[in-house]
């Protein structure tokens, strides 16, 4: 076993697991926030792999890939974090703070349908 | 002799692989434990900046080409361009949503400005609506007036 497939191992490891801690916090995630954080971690782990792929096999071809993984990255974490700021509602205490996301047509709908009955 | 070169090389960039990977893992092990979105942006950016660098420079040892090296650098830059932006609007819409866990926090700055600007805080999409538009408009024309009006008045 030559020193390069040793390191080929143990790097795809590392990768591999942070890649499923991520997933796992994309899966779990409490709120859309932890969902984006996580999404960002998991693509900057791609594109990581991906290098490590191109520098161990000395492939350049993946290389144009890493700057498009890098780029949507950034463009969807942004536009998600401005998609949830646009629908929040203001506070009513004024603290500078809003009131959170408004209430989704489930919310709503799980507590009116027994009333309503 | 550069026989010797290669190899130091070739050695120098499996070290920064593996540094670079295994902070990808820290980042996941930070983004399952930690409690709040504040603290797990904290956990999951580390690979976005040291790890990219360092991946980077690994593999543009090891590719040994021109090109290649360019474009590596050219992902480099990007990362550290965009890092900043994306975590500053995401924990920004954090605090507001109030995804932040406040009774971990030592200081909480925006929290001092109670009331100050509840309307327009100067960094809200151009094209929202406002919630409740009379009352914003009253707001505003409030504000317009500016302080020392409001005080005569």
């Amino acid at each position: 076993m030559t020193p390069i497939t040793v390191v080929a191992i143990a790097c795809h490891a590392l990768l591999g697991s942070g890649a499923l801690l991520a997933l796992i916090r994309l899966a779990r995630g409490p709120s859309l926030l932890d969902r984006v954080v996580a999404t960002d971690t998991l693509l900057v782990i791609i594109s990581a792999s991906l290098a490590v792929h191109a520098a161990l096999e000395r492939d350049a071809t993946v290389v144009p890939v890493l700057v498009v993984v890098s780029l949507l990255a950034f463009v969807g974490s942004v536009s998600i974090a401005r998609y949830v700021g646009g629908m929040l509602l203001q506070s009513a205490a004024g603290d500078g703070r809003d009131g959170g996301l408004p209430e989704t047509a489930e919310e709503r709908g799980a507590g009116d349908r027994e009333a309503r009955r | 002799m550069s026989d010797l070169l290669g190899t130091a090389a070739d050695v120098v960039a499996l070290g920064c692989l593996l540094a670079g990977a295994f902070l990808c893992l820290t980042a996941g092990v930070g983004l399952v434990r930690f409690p709040d979105v504040l603290s797990r942006m904290h956990a999951g950016t580390k690979p976005q900046v040291l790890g990219t660098l360092l991946v980077m420079v690994g593999g543009a040892i090891r590719l040994q080409g021109l090109a290649a090296a360019w474009m590596l650098l050219l992902v480099a830059a990007f990362q550290l361009l965009t890092a900043p932006v994306s975590a500053h609007m995401i924990s920004r819409v954090a605090y507001r949503r109030r995804h932040v866990r406040r009774d971990l926090l030592l200081v909480d700055e925006l929290r001092e400005a109670e009331g100050l600007d509840s309307v327009y805080r100067g960094d809200e999409p151009a094209d929202a609506p406002p919630e409740n538009p009379a009352e914003a408009l009253v707001e505003s024309r409030r504000e317009d007036l500016g302080p020392d009006d409001r005080q005569s008045s």
